[in-house]
C-alpha cells in the first residue's frame, strides 16, 4: 500500500478509536441517569439524587475527553481524507452539520445546565435536563452511525458532472434502512457499556464493603439494562446488520467468516485462524450448515465463499477482519451468560453475597468496550477497498497535498496527547471512585456542586 | 442560494467569535487578573457552564461549511493541514485545562492547568486572526483547486506566502487584542469587588491599542490586497460596516471607564461582527482568493454543493437555528448574574 495512504489510513483509525472510547459510556450512561433521575423524583428518596450526582462526575470527565477527541475527527475529512469530501461532501455534509445543529448544541448547552444548575432548578427541571442530556448524546449517535451507513449502503444520491454526489433524496439519506439497523445494533453496544460499568464499579463497592447501599443501586439497575441489551444486541440487532451484509455485501460476509470457497450448506467456524495465502482456515472448530441456516435460514442455502469474487473486491486485511468480527460475537454471547446468571441471582436474593459474581462483574469492565472496538473494526475494515461501498475507492480518498511525512507527525502527535489524555482520564476517574457518590459538593471544595 | 449559505456560514463563524471570543479572552487575562485561588474559581465559574456550547458554534460552522461548500472544505483544510492541527491540539489543551483543574486539589497542578488554560487561549486568538488574515489575503491556490502552505516563508506577501507573513500576524495580532478586551468585559461583567475592576482596567488599557491596530489593519489591507474593497465601491451601502466599527470602538471608550460594561460588551460584540462583516463583504463572493492567478480562486459558485442538498438543508437549518438560540437565551438566563462561589449561592 503507499504510504501516504497507509498513514491516512491509521490516522483516522487511530483517532476515530480512541474517541469512541468515550461517546459509547456517554450513551450508554445518559440513559441510566434519567433512570436514576426518575428513582429520585418518583421516591423522594435522596440517595438516588446522589448516585445520579455520582455519575454525572464521571459523566463529565469522560464528556470533556470526548468533546475534544471528538473534534479532530470532523476536521480530519477535510484535513487528511480531502478528496473524499470533495467526492461526497455534498451528501455526508448534510448529517455531518446535522449533528452539529441538532445534537450538539442540545448536548453541549444542556450539560452545562445539568452539572452546574442544579441549585437554580427546581428537581423537575434538573430531570429534564438530564433528559435533553439523553436526547442529545442520543441524537448525535443517530447522524454519525447515518453518515457511516451512507458510506457502507450509498442512497438517495446522484452524480454530479464533476465526478462528486449530490444529494437526491433528503428522505433516503435520513432513512437509510442500513442506518437504522447500525444504530440499533451501535446503541444497544453503548447501552451494553454503561451497563457494565455501573455493575462493575457498583461489585467493586459491594466487595470493598464500603458505600455498599449505592453498590446495590447500581448493580440492580446495571444488571436490569445489561441484560436487556445485552440480549437486543444479538437479536434482532446484530442478526439483522448480519443479513443485510450478506444481502448487500457478500464479499464482506465471506471475509468475515474467513468462507474461502462456495458451496450449499455452509458451515460456521466457531474457532481457528484463517490462513489467507493457502485460502483455508488452520484447526477449526467447525459447525456444518450453521452459516447457511443464520444466513438463509435454510441448512442447505448456498452461500458465496471469497473464490466467488475477483480478489481485487476482496477486504484487504482478511485475518484482522475475521478476528474482529469473532471476538465481537465470543464476547456477544459471553456477556448475555453474565448477565443472565446475574439476573437470576438477582432475582434469588443472592447476588449481592456471591462474591465470587461480585468478581467477575467488576473485572468485566473493559469488555463492553472490546467488543465495541472490535465491532467497528468489522464494519471498517469489511468495507474495504471500498471508502463508499461501491462508489468511491478508499485509495483515492485522502488528500494528495498532505505527503506521508506531515501526516506520520501528527499521528504521533495525537499518539502522544491521547496517551497523556488517556492517564489523566484513568486517574481522575479512579479518584472520582476513590471518593465515593456520598460526597458533599461542599465537602469536595473545588468540585462545586458537580 | 449560494449567497445564502454563504451569509449563514458567515453568521454562524461570527456568533462562534463573538462566543467563544469571550472565554477565549478570559483565558487571556487570566494570570493577570485572577490573584487568589478564590478569583481563578469565580473566572471559570463564569465560563464553565457555557465554553463548551459555545465552542459547538465552531463545529456546527465547521459541518455547515463541509455541507454547503465541500470543495471549500477540501481544500482550505488540507492546504492548512499543519495549523489546523495545532489549533486542534490546543483545543484540546484548552479544554482539559478549564474542565480538569477543578478536579485537582493539589496547588502545584492547578498552577500547571492555569498555564495551560491561559497559553492555549492566547495561541488560539492569534491562530483564528491569521487564519482569517490567510483568507482575506490568499493562498497559493493551484488549477486543481488544492494548496499546501508552508508555516512561513520569509514573512512578505507574494503568490507562495506562507501562512505567517507580516500581513497575518498583524491580523493575529488584531484578533488577540480585540479578543483581551471583549474577554475583560465579559468577566467585568459577571464578577464583583476588585476582581471586576481589575478586568474593567484592562479592557481600558486594551482600548488605544486595539484602535490604533484597527486603523493599522485597515491600511495594510488597502495595500496588501485592494480587491477587498471593490465590493465597497459597487455598492456603497457596505460603508456602513466601517462606520459599525468605530462606532463600537466609541461607545466602548466611553461606557468602559464609567462602569457600564453590559454597554461596552454588546459594543465589543458588535465591534467582531463589524469587522467579520466587513471581511466577508469585500470578499464576496469569493471564498478563498488565489495569490497564484485570480482565475483559480474558489468562489461560491465553483465551491458550493448540489442545488437540491442546498435548499433542502435550509429548511432543517432554520429549525435548528431556532432550536439553537432557544437553548441558549435559556442557559444565558438561568446562569445570568454575577458568579459566586458556593456558600455564596449560586
Ligand atoms: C458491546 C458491543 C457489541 C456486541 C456484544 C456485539 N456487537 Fe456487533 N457491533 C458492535 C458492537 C457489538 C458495534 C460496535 O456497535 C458495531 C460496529 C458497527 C455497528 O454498527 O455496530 C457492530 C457491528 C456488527 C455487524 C456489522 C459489521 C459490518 O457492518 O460489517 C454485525 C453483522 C454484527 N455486529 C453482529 C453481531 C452479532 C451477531 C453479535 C452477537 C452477539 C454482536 N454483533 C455482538
Ligand atoms: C467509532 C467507531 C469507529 C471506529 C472504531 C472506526 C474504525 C476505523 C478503522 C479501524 C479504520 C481503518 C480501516 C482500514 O485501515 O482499513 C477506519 C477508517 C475510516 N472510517 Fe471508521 N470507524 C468508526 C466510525 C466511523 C464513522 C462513524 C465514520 C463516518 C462518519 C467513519 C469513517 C471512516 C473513514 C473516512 C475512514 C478512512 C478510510 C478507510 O480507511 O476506510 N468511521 N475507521
Ligand atoms: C467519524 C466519526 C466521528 C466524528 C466526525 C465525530 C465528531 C464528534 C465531535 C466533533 C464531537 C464533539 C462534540 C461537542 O463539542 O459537544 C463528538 C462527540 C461525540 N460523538 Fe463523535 N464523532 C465520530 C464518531 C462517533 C461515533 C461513531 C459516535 C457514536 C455512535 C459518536 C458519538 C458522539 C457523542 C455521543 C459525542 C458527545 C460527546 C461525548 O460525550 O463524547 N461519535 N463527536
Amino acid at each position: 500500500m503507499d504510504s501516504a495512504l497507509l498513514m491516512h489510513r491509521l490516522h483516522f483509525a487511530f483517532t476515530v478509536t480512541f474517541h469512541y472510547l468515550f461517546p459509547q459510556l456517554t450513551m450508554g450512561l445518559a440513559p441510566l441517569m434519567v433512570v436514576l433521575k426518575t428513582m429520585a423524583l418518583r421516591r423522594n428518596d435522596e440517595t438516588y439524587n446522589k448516585a445520579a450526582r455520582f455519575w454525572a462526575r464521571i459523566f463529565g470527565i469522560n464528556f470533556v475527553i470526548g468533546v475534544v477527541t471528538g473534534i479532530p475527527l470532523e476536521f480530519q475529512f477535510g484535513t487528511n481524507w480531502s478528496h473524499f469530501s470533495r467526492f461526497a461532501g455534498g451528501v455526508i455534509g448534510q448529517t455531518l452539520a446535522m449533528e452539529g445543529m441538532f445534537a450538539f448544541f442540545l448536548e453541549s448547552a444542556f450539560l452545562g445546565l445539568f452539572l452546574y444548575g442544579e441549585k437554580r432548578l427546581s428537581p423537575r427541571a434538573h430531570w429534564w435536563s438530564a433528559v435533553a442530556v439523553f436526547l442529545g448524546s442520543w441524537l448525535s449517535g443517530y447522524f454519525i452511525v447515518a453518515t457511516d451507513a451512507w458510506m457502507q449502503y450509498p442512497v438517495g444520491y446522484a452524480r454530479a458532472a464533476d465526478g462528486s454526489v449530490q444529494l437526491s433524496s433528503f428522505w433516503a439519506l435520513v432513512l437509510n434502512r442500513w442506518a437504522w439497523w447500525q444504530y440499533a445494533h451501535n446503541m444497544s453496544g453503548a447501552a451494553i457499556t454503561g451497563a457494565f460499568a455501573m455493575v462493575s464499579i457498583g461489585a467493586f463497592y459491594l466487595l470493598w464493603g464500603k458505600y455498599a447501599e449505592y453498590g446495590r443501586i447500581f448493580i440492580k439497575t446495571g444488571v436490569m439494562a445489561g441484560c436487556i441489551f445485552s440480549l437486543l444486541q444479538l437479536f434482532p440487532t446484530g442478526d439483522r446488520q448480519g443479513r443485510l451484509i450478506a444481502r448487500y455485501q457478500p464479499v464482506t460476509l465471506a471475509a468475515m467468516e474467513a468462507l474461502f470457497t462456495s458451496g450449499p450448506g455452509a458451515p460456521l467456524v466457531i474457532i481457528g485462524q484463517p490462513n489467507v495465502e493457502e485460502r483455508k482456515i488452520d484447526n477449526p472448530i467447525l459447525v456444518p450448515k450453521m452459516l447457511s441456516f443464520l444466513t438463509y435460514q435454510r441448512w442447505e442455502a448456498d452461500v458465496r465463499g471469497l473464490d466467488a469474487f475477483p480478489q481485487e473486491l476482496w477486504p484487504q486485511n482478511i485475518s484482522l477482519l475475521y478476528y474482529s468480527y469473532h471476538i465481537m460475537v465470543g464476547l456477544g454471547t459471553i456477556f448475555i451468560a453474565i448477565m443472565v446468571i446475574s439476573l437470576f441471582l438477582l432475582w434469588c436474593g443472592k447476588l449481592f453475597n456471591a462474591r465470587w459474581m461480585l468478581w467477575i462483574l467488576m473485572l468485566s469492565l473493559p469488555f463492553p468496550y472490546i467488543a465495541n472496538t472490535a465491532g467497528w473494526m468489522t464494519a471498517e475494515l469489511g468495507r474495504q477497498p471500498w471508502l463508499v461501498y461501491g462508489l468511491f475507492r478508499t485509495a483515492d480518498g485522502y488528500s494528495k497535498t498532505v505527503s506521508p511525512g506531515n501526516a506520520m507527525f501528527t499521528l504521533l502527535g495525537f499518539m502522544g496527547m491521547y496517551t497523556v489524555l488517556g492517564i489523566l482520564f484513568l486517574f481522575l476517574v479512579r479518584r472520582e471512585i476513590e471518593n465515593g457518590p456520598d460526597l458533599d459538593s461542599a465537602v469536595h471544595g473545588q468540585v462545586t456542586s458537580r | 442560494m449560494e449567497t445564502l449559505w454563504f451569509i449563514i456560514v458567515a453568521v454562524m463563524l461570527t456568533a462562534y467569535v463573538v462566543l467563544d471570543g469571550f472565554d477565549l479572552g478570559a483565558g487571556v487575562i487570566y494570570p493577570f487578573i485572577a490573584r487568589t485561588s478564590d478569583d481563578r474559581r469565580r473566572v471559570l465559574r463564569a465560563i464553565g457552564p457555557v465554553w463548551d456550547g459555545n465552542e459547538v458554534w465552531l463545529l456546527a460552522a465547521g459541518g455547515t461549511l463541509y455541507f454547503a461548500f465541500p470543495q471549500l472544505y477540501a481544500s482550505g483544510f488540507s492546504g492548512f493541514y499543519l495549523p489546523l492541527m495545532m489549533v486542534l491540539w490546543l483545543l484540546m489543551l484548552r479544554g482539559i485545562g478549564i474542565e480538569f483543574r477543578t478536579h485537582m486539589e493539589h496547588p502545584v497542578w492547578q498552577g500547571f492547568f492555569d498555564a495551560v488554560f491561559s497559553l492555549s487561549s492566547v495561541l488560539l486568538t492569534i491562530f483564528f486572526g491569521a487564519a482569517l488574515g490567510n483568507v482575506v489575503r490568499g493562498v497559493p491556490l493551484r488549477q486543481d483547486g488544492y494548496f499546501f502552505e508552508p508555516l512561513w516563508t520569509n514573512f512578505k506577501l507574494g503568490t507562495h506566502p506562507g501562512i505567517l507573513d507580516w500581513y497575518t500576524v498583524m491580523a493575529g495580532l488584531v484578533a488577540l487584542v480585540t479578543l483581551t478586551a471583549h474577554g475583560a468585559l465579559y468577566v467585568a461583567i459577571k464578577t464583583e469587588g476588585e476582581l471586576s475592576a481589575r478586568a474593567r482596567s484592562v479592557a481600558v488599557v486594551a482600548w488605544p491599542v486595539q484602535f490604533f491596530l484597527t486603523c493599522v489593519s485597515l491600511v495594510a489591507t488597502y495595500f496588501a490586497c485592494h480587491r477587498m474593497f471593490y465590493n465597497y465601491g459597487r455598492h456603497p451601502v457596505g460603508l456602513v460596516v466601517p462606520v459599525l466599527v468605530f462606532g463600537s470602538l466609541a461607545v466602548m471608550v466611553l461606557a468602559t471607564p464609567k462602569g457600564k460594561e453590559k454597554l461596552a460588551f454588546i459594543a465589543s460584540s458588535l465591534y467582531i461582527a463589524g469587522m467579520l462583516v466587513g471581511a466577508v463583504f469585500g470578499l464576496y463572493p469569493l471564498v478563498l482568493p488565489a495569490s497564484t492567478d485570480p482565475a483559480y480562486s474558489l468562489t461560491i459558485y465553483n465551491s458550493a454543493a448540489g442545488h437540491h442538498g442546498l435548499v433542502v438543508g435550509f429548511a432543517w437549518w432554520i429549525l435548528g437555528a431556532a432550536l439553537t438560540l432557544a437553548y441558549f437565551i435559556f442557559i444565558y438566563r438561568i446562569f445570568r448574574g454575577k458568579v459566586k462561589l458556593e456558600g455564596e449561592g449560586y
